[in-house]
């Protein structure tokens, strides 16, 4: 046994969970004995806490390695989706803060929750042991459960909350099943250590290829993957807009981290036993995302079935399992975050009070009532069906080509005819806000919050740089993924 | 910075500076935007004049867009592209002055939109690198989208959104070829990846081939409309407001056809041969089908979109003819139907803001009340229907001379789609035009505005120009044509050789 105790290295390598966790217990603390005016505090505490979050992130990166004997792994693409998964937390509070205020349920857990949620996600963004994957994971979705459920007096966003945490939990036992089949059959739970043992081969390919199933049960309840997305469009309808708009990112983000890291290391070896699997999801998960979201008619119906089919897309990517592969998820990733929390802003704006405004055609002729957001919301549409320019645009393009250099021809025809299919319910909403004239439900728009506008601008701005300049983070995932 | 590049950043400028000038004035600096952009561009002739072919690409640049994978900012001019730029910023300004009554709500807008049009536009002709082209190719899909389906008729929705997915599911497989196209040959770049091809480092067996070809055909098809493809055209026609039926005949259908020959027929010469016959076919049902169901059209807009279906049958037919002739009269045709067309769908345009109706039913007798517009309507429709000293003429004239080279059959069968044009053309003129005027045609049509004059004219000095001094235009094309030929023939026949050798 080398040094046990752990070296100062390795706590600046876990800075981000610690700054996270810190302010996340200071707001937890402020809650009790701030009065109902006083509340407006803990918006600016989580930004600055995210802020000193991100500041840790790149101290850690400064020191790259692994941590706590190997629970953890600090290098590029820990550090890519700790970035990706704050960030989202920051436009996260930004177009809820004003959502809170409007629902007069200003308290301080709503902000504690999220950093606790980010918490999880920062720790799978860097676990490199399966039960530290299974710890973050859960941190990351016992905070979500509740924050499915925040507004407790509203039945849907209890019924989101209920069904969130059953499926969730069933989720989690079938990855923890998975984890202690392998830990029979390997005697690690370590990936670099499974890897090893797995490329000796003295272990039972099929026994291994069994936990590789359970634990990928696990992670595509959580990626929304068909089979198993059946909750995901009753939880984004059901919880605060702002909410979904989280819960469609952040967790999928960290939750892609751990399916890359798990897959590629510790299932490297027996990849030809998981590929045809991860092969059928992605097909099935596209399939079913995009022909469900036609016939949606809710907005944030159809942006679940929307991140559904987008799950599908990144999978892909999954099963080319190379370099390329994983640097396209990243991008992707980063590309969607964006795109996706954009879009549900705008949403959260255009629904107003109680979310009264959430059908398709509730946006008619918006673009006349307030041009300059119906204009983003164009942006982040355009986007998520993949016109140029845009970052979901080069997004799609890294995936498919990553797939197409492994040699899934077919999967690649097939997930590009599906994102033509995707164009159609999308430009449905762009059909309403232009082409129609305005009605009854865009009356009395009130104008945007500051936060919110900061949130809806500052994603289309990563959108379009993203789309324009997609080098300035592709050089950086092309080094940092993983190979 | 190249005079290219100014003409092709100045648009996607305009449309920023659009977005935020006032209101009232948004029309007027539209005009200005495009008159300088045209003025601009006809400056692209400068290396072109006196018979001189440049060596490679005019205006040639090549910068690095992304470093990984290697895409680049790849653009310059040949023959090919240089009238199809020249077309689409001498349209810009001509679709805005028709549309300078006819669009009154929304108007910044609207003009924004057109200026966007014009940026992707230029972009799909200028571009000699396959991602920058396929991007400006998906831009270009946008604001033609938004024109349809804000300021269209009352169909206006489903046919902005049939017509955004027709081109969507085609160029998605596009897209997948190029990502194979990268893969096999490391490169985006049109003019690498034919230096490839042509010294033999990067070669498809005859299966592979077929299916890139394929994958780029059906893509292109679609947005030429080639036979059966083209059942969005008459939607997207009919329901566009007049500058956008302008832009998307003259100018949009004209990047499918620019497409087969550039991509197509260059990239993959073997495929192209082998199936042309099958193409040809497509085209010359294309011709006859297109006409014969324009002649049974009560309505203009639709009347003129099926004679589009028919006439880039010509052009088709004409590239899949593989003779200097035939590829001169494809590509010269392009030209002369977004002229002609254009006037057409101009024209029709200004009928439609004076009667509020597209049903030739009601109208007849127009004539009378308005001369002058019967007297233009008559040499469009004239110049539409290929009467020599006018421009289609040359253009069909070649296409049958180089079909009839290829397969005499062709040209035969070809040829009846001249004389159904002249049947409906003229059918639908002598309805309109002629007879006894009614009580509304008298009360609601007056002659031509000084406007519309400024808008028709410059068309209308094309047509005969086109038709009688075919010099000012064919030397730089045929010169283009010359080496793609070669080329093709080359790959060919080199092809052939390796067939025999075993």
């Amino acid at each position: 046994m080398t040094a046990f105790l752990p070296t100062s290295s390795e706590y600046i390598r876990i800075l981000p969970e610690i700054i996270l966790t810190l302010v996340g217990v200071l707001i937890m603390f402020l809650e009790a004995v701030t009065t109902e005016d006083q509340k407006s505090i803990f918006a600016p505490i989580t930004v600055v806490g995210l802020a000193g979050a991100l500041i840790g992130t790149f101290a850690a990166f400064g020191n790259p390695g692994p941590a706590f004997q190997g629970m953890l792994m600090v290098d590029g693409f820990a550090t890519f989706f700790r970035v990706l998964v704050i960030g989202v937390g920051l436009l996260a509070v930004l177009s809820s803060s004003g959502y809170l205020r409007q629902e007069n349920h200003r308290g301080g857990e709503f902000y504690a929750l999220l950093l606790f949620s980010l918490v999880g996600q920062s720790i799978m963004a860097s676990a490199n042991e399966l039960i530290m994957i299974f710890v973050g994971l859960e941190i990351s979705s016992i905070a979500s459960y509740i924050l499915a459920g925040y507004l407790r007096d509203d039945a849907r966003n209890n019924e989101s909350a209920l069904k969130y945490f059953l499926l969730g939990s069933f989720a989690t036992a079938f990855l923890l099943y998975g984890v202690a089949w392998i830990y029979g059959t390997t005697g690690s739970t370590n990936l670099t250590q499974i890897r090893l043992v797995l490329l000796n081969g003295a272990e039972p390919v099929a026994l291994a290829g069994i936990a590789a199933a359970l634990i990928f049960v696990g992670l595509a309840f959580k990626v929304s993957a068909a089979p198993f997305q059946a909750w995901a469009p009753d939880v984004y309808q059901g919880a605060p807009a702002p909410v979904s708009a989280f819960l469609s990112v952040g967790p999928k983000a960290a939750a892609f981290a751990i399916l890359l890291r798990v897959f590629m290391t510790a299932f490297g070896p027996i990849s030809s036993s998981w590929i045809p699997m991860v092969w059928g999801v992605a097909l099935a998960t596209m399939t079913v995302g995009n022909f469900a979201a036609i016939l949606q008619s809710n907005i944030k119906r159809l942006l679940a079935y929307s991140s559904i089919a987008h799950a599908g897309y990144v999978l892909v990517a999954v099963a080319a399992n190379s370099g390329a592969g994983s640097a396209a998820v990243m991008f992707y990733m980063a590309a969607y975050a964006f795109t996706n929390i954009g879009a549900f802003a705008v949403v959260t704006y255009f629904a107003r009070k109680g979310e009264k405004y959430v059908a398709v055609d509730d946006f008619n002729g918006l673009s006349q009532r307030n041009p300059a957001m119906a204009a983003m919301l164009s942006i982040f549409l355009f986007s998520l069906i993949g016109v140029p320019l845009t970052g979901g645009f080069f997004g799609k393009f890294y995936i498919f080509k990553a797939a197409l250099d492994s040699n899934l021809i077919w999967l690649t025809v097939l997930g590009l005819l599906n994102s033509a299919v995707a164009a159609y319910y999308y430009l449905r909403i762009l059909v309403v806000m232009y082409f129609k004239e305005p009605g009854e439900s865009s009356e009395n728009l009130p104008p945007a919050g500051a936060a919110l506008q900061i949130a809806v601008y500052g994603s289309a701005i990563g959108t379009l740089v993203l789309g324009i300049f997609p080098s300035w983070v592709l050089d950086f995932v092309v080094k940092a993924g993983l190979k | 910075m190249t005079l290219l590049d100014m003409v092709l950043h100045a648009p996607l400028l305009g449309f920023l500076a659009l977005l935020f000038v006032p209101k009232a004035s948004a029309r007027m600096i539209a005009l200005v935007i495009s008159l300088v952009i045209f003025a601009m561009s006809l400056g692209l002739l400068a290396p072109f004049m006196g018979g001189a072919t440049p060596n490679g690409l005019a205006f040639e640049r090549n910068d690095v867009w992304i470093s990984y994978p290697p895409i680049h900012y790849h653009v310059g001019l040949d023959g090919l592209s240089l009238w199809l730029v020249i077309l689409a910023t001498f349209l810009t300004p001509l679709a805005i002055l028709c549309s300078w009554k006819y669009i009154e709500h929304r108007q910044k807008e609207f003009y924004a939109f057109l200026i966007l049009l014009e940026f992707g536009l230029i972009g799909v002709f200028v571009s000699f690198d396959l991602f920058l082209f396929y991007v400006f190719w998906e831009v270009s899909l946008v604001p033609m989208y938004f024109l349809v389906g804000i300021w269209g008729h009352e169909r206006r929705i489903y046919a902005a959104v049939k017509f955004f997915l027709y081109t969507m599911a085609g160029s998605v497989l596009m897209l997948a070829a190029i990502i194979y196209l990268y893969n096999k040959s490391g490169s985006f770049d049109y003019t690498e990846i034919l230096s490839q091809l042509h010294s033999g480092k990067l070669s498809f067996d005859p299966h592979t081939q077929l299916v890139l070809f394929l994958a780029f055909f059906i893509a292109f098809a679609i947005k030429v409309p080639l036979f059966p493809l083209h059942t969005w055209l008459p939607d997207a026609h009919v329901e566009a407001p007049t500058a956008g039926s302008i832009m998307l005949a003259s100018v949009m259908l004209k990047m499918g056809t620019y497409g087969l020959l550039r991509y197509c027929v260059i990239l993959f010469p073997d495929a192209a041969h082998s199936s042309a016959p099958w193409i040809a076919g497509l085209a010359i049902a294309g011709i006859v089908y297109g006409a014969l169901v324009a002649m049974v059209q009560p309505n203009m807009k639709k009347l003129v979109a099926y004679s589009s279906v028919s006439h880039l049958g010509f052009v088709v037919l004409g590239i899949f003819s593989f003779t200097q002739a035939g590829l001169d009269g494809a590509v010269y045709q392009m030209l002369n139907h977004g002229i002609s067309t254009g006037a057409l769908f101009m024209l029709v345009g200004f009928l439609y803001e004076r009667r509020h109706s597209l049903e030739i039913a009601a109208y007849g007798g127009v004539a009378t009340p308005a001369p002058n517009l019967a007297a233009v309507f008559l040499i469009t429709t004239l110049a539409s229907i290929g009467l020599p000293t006018l421009n289609n003429f040359i253009g069909e004239y070649l296409i049958l001379q180089g079909a009839s080279q290829a397969h005499f059959i062709w040209a035969v069968f070809a040829s009846l789609g001249v004389i159904l044009s002249a049947c409906y053309m003229l059918w639908m003129y002598q309805r309109a035009f002629y007879g006894k005027a009614s009580e509304s045609v008298s009360h609601h049509i007056f002659d031509l505005t000084p406007r519309e004059w400024l808008a028709i004219s410059p068309l209308l000095v094309l047509m005969v120009w086109m038709g009688i001094f075919t010099q000012s235009f064919l030397p730089p094309i045929s010169a283009q044509n010359a080496l793609i030929l070669r080329d093709v023939n080359q790959t060919q026949s080199r092809a052939v050789a390796a067939e025999v050798k075993p």
